[in-house]
């Protein structure tokens, strides 16, 4: 091992990273996004996708939704330190894989190119429920809702076939059943 | 219907409901208004600082020393960015701030006007929360929140930026609210169950250890009298972080001294090997834990905080109680009473071999020195300093590095809220002025700042400070012409290349004394050093104390980075020993 020249120590062994979905309620006010994002950055947390809107004009609550990675320790403190938060009313946390919560993102496809292509596209996303909010003879916009990663492979089939923009939402989350988050 | 009031007098209300006296603080342009509003309110004065920064230590050391909120009173812009230091100094070390700004009006935001930065955003990561008031009918609401927020949980400095425009407008003064929502962010539930399991822990320790932090100062002075009480009933070890001297007294034959980087030899073996360790109100930061995969490999670890972030962040716990350290340590005594029925002290002869073990360890001497007839060492310069103020209630600040360290070694503290220093920032010359706010929280009290001649210089201006309001604080420099802890890491660790270390013009003290107008005393040798100790102390009013040390001492002993606690490096008198021994190497 090196022999560390500075007034710290070198980092140790590294634990494993998972992927993680934070879904955070906050007071809906100006500056509480970055106080969010800041945690994130200054800390040196990953966000891979964020999504965030209002979800209770009377109460003025927002619903932020972050996916992140981190070693359980580092998920644990980023529960923590959300929580700290003044503007932060309740935070919940779930794995990626977990089976009891619903995990969508949306995402839109422009399409460019003659009418056999743009219907290949239609077909290869038929599972996601494809749904054309635009279209001319030679362009379609195609709307799907699907997993992170299944978004992330039709953007890659797509490209072939005259995929030239895409837009997402960044993955939103749901519980299954009657509970909610806690 | 009740009054308008303007924005200026709405801050004066509510510093007023909060029972302020005191604001540190630089006028300015945005924030005239309030400035104009102070004359009507003569409960409140105001100290007036050289520079934003010095207001913000100013107000730490206010805080640290009374218990109270401090507060600051900046302008926009140049006014707020000069105070960031200090907030961050302030969020480091757990210090209750809240920082008034002014900022240009409402509709000038964001067109880069004069004196315009984007403060709340700057002051964002360095604070718990702060506000930008854009409507007059929230500022009483966001003023109380402020001193809330400031001093609920775990304490730390707010802003609220005011726009110029909010501090003419008027609105109804709305009284502080009794019955405030907490958020969820109260945390002093912890429960019987836990406590029960941490009694358990107690009775079946052979080798147990406590190591207490300035949460036990910040939880104010009945944690230290519960943890007084505590170590009475467990006769247990106890060792203190930087922050937590004074906690415990110093001067008690339990108390092993300060532990960490530059800790004791006793205390860092004792947390080495212990079976049980108790972590009061401390966080493991890395300037105590060292290496972290062998801090204390083979103990159970129990932590009591009021953050629960602190908890399972560095170092895994089994056993997490989150609360204030007051409730919790009382409700163990309790609970430790209770289970004893009369025959007290009954696990006490489990420790015994331990404690054998502590004084083995003792023995060492590790805050040894070789103190010399020709030159002062800085070391003996600072345990004369005791010796001569210990029967004096002094308060003591300090700037950063090896001074510091020789301060918290050598300087016994027997009450909370008498150590001031900079600990998780670190922050060169926050001494002098904490000095200066110690001082208006304690007017008939020995203050005296503990001082590197490097440090120093970085808010020297504050001296006018001291001498515009008559505070006799005492600056005792420990002058070695270095920036001493630098000189001594490139010593060990960059084979001496003392690379900008070196202060080539230094000021000479006695006449910087005389043009600030207060009095410059110099000491050069350790035969006048007691008298020169005793003249300071005498005079009525502030003084620079420039005293003369040997430029090449270092501090020890010190853990080297990277290191876990059972490997010291100790000082001159065993590194001759084991030279001879041939064994020294294993430790450097």
């Amino acid at each position: 091992m090196p022999k560390s020249k500075s007034a710290y120590s070198v980092p140790t062994k590294k634990q494993k990273s998972d992927t993680y979905i934070f879904v955070v309620w906050v007071d809906n006010e100006a500056g509480v996004l970055a106080r969010v994002v800041g945690l994130f950055s200054g800390r040196g947390y990953n966000i891979e996708s964020l999504a965030v809107a209002e979800v209770d004009a009377v109460k003025n609550i927002s619903r932020i939704t972050i996916v992140t990675t981190g070693t359980p320790q580092v998920i644990d403190q980023i529960r923590l330190q959300l929580t700290k938060l003044v503007p932060v009313h309740k935070v919940a946390e779930f794995k990626r894989e977990d089976k009891d919560v619903i995990f969508k993102e949306m995402a839109l496809f422009k399409v460019v190119g003659k009418r056999n292509k743009i219907e290949k596209c239609l077909n290869a996303c038929k599972k996601f429920n494809p749904v054309i909010l635009d279209e001319t003879k030679s362009s379609a916009v195609i709307q799907i809702t699907a997993l992170r990663r299944e978004i992330d492979v039709m953007n890659k089939k797509l490209k072939p076939l005259g995929l030239i923009s895409t837009s997402r939402t960044g993955a939103v989350a749901m519980t299954r059943g009657a509970k909610i988050f806690n | 219907m009740s009054k308008l009031l303007t924005g200026a007098e709405i801050v004066f209300k509510c510093l007023e409901d909060q029972k302020v006296e005191h604001i540190f603080g630089y006028p300015g342009g945005a924030v005239l208004p309030i400035y104009d509003e102070l004359k009507n309110h003569p409960s409140i004065k105001h100290i007036l600082v050289r520079h934003e920064q010095g207001a913000g230590h100013a107000a730490e050391g206010y805080a640290r020393s009374s218990g109270k909120p401090g507060v600051v009173l900046v302008t926009s812009g140049p006014g707020a960015t000069n105070v960031v230091t200090a907030l961050t100094d302030a969020y480091m070390d757990s210090v209750p701030l809240v920082c008034i700004s002014g900022q240009v009006p409402t509709h000038l935001i964001g067109t880069d006007a004069f004196q315009e930065c984007d403060t709340t955003g700057i002051t964002r990561p360095c604070t718990k929360h702060n506000w930008l008031v854009k409507d007059i009918n929230d500022l009483s609401k966001v003023m109380h929140e402020a001193f809330r927020v400031a001093t609920t949980g775990r304490p730390g400095p707010v802003l609220i930026d005011i726009p110029k425009d909010i501090q003419f407008a008027k609105a109804k003064y709305k009284k502080l609210n009794k019955e405030k929502k907490l958020n969820g962010k109260s945390h002093n539930k912890f429960s019987q169950d836990q406590i029960d399991g941490l009694v358990k822990l107690l009775s079946k320790a052979k080798k147990p250890i406590i190591y207490s932090g300035g949460g036990v100062i910040n939880s104010g002075p009945k944690a230290s009298q519960a943890l007084r009480e505590f170590v009475e009933l467990t006769g247990f070890p106890i060792t203190s972080t930087l922050q937590g001297l004074g906690a415990y007294p110093g001067d008690d034959n339990q108390f092993l001294g300060m532990l960490g980087m530059h800790g004791t030899y006793e205390a860092n073996n004792a947390m080495h090997d212990c079976d049980l360790l108790i972590n009061i109100g401390a966080r493991f930061d890395d300037r105590i834990t060292g290496k972290i995969d062998e801090f204390s490999p083979n103990s159970k670890k129990v932590h009591i905080d009021i953050d629960p972030s602190s908890i399972n962040k560095i170092i895994k716990v089994d056993l997490a109680i989150v609360g204030d350290v007051t409730s919790v340590i009382s409700k163990i005594n309790k609970t430790i009473a209770k289970r004893k029925n009369g025959h007290s002290k009954s696990n006490k002869s489990n420790i015994a071999k331990w404690w054998e073990q502590i004084e083995k360890w003792r023995e060492k001497d590790s805050l040894n020195f070789v103190n010399s007839d020709e030159s002062i060492k800085p070391q003996h310069a600072v345990q004369r300093l005791y010796e001569l103020t210990k029967n004096k209630d002094t308060y003591v600040t300090t700037e950063v590095g090896q001074h510091q360290m020789w301060a918290a070694q050598h300087y016994k503290f027997n009450k909370p809220n008498r150590w001031m220093t900079s600990g998780g920032l670190g922050t060169m010359g926050y001494g002098l002025p904490a000095a200066v706010g110690v001082q208006i929280a304690h007017p008939e009290k020995l203050v005296i700042d503990i001082a590197g001649e490097a440090s120093v210089l970085m808010t020297m201006q504050e001296m006018s400070t001291a001498v515009q309001y008559n505070l006799p604080i005492k600056i005792f420099i420990l002058n070695n012409q270095y920036m001493g802890m630098v000189r001594q890491w490139q010593e060990l660790l960059h084979e001496k290349n003392y690379s900008e270390s070196y202060s080539e013009a230094l000021p000479d003290f006695m006449k910087m004394a005389e043009a600030y107008g207060c009095k410059g005393i110099k000491a050069d040798s350790p035969a006048e050093l007691d008298d020169k100790i005793q003249e300071m102390i005498d005079y009525d009013g502030p003084v620079i104390f420039d005293c003369h040390v040997d430029p090449n001492e270092n501090c020890f002993p010190m853990i080297p980075s990277g290191k876990p606690h059972n490997q010291m490096i100790l000082g001159p008198k065993d590194q001759e020993e084991n030279k001879i021994k041939g064994k020294g190497k294993a430790l450097v």
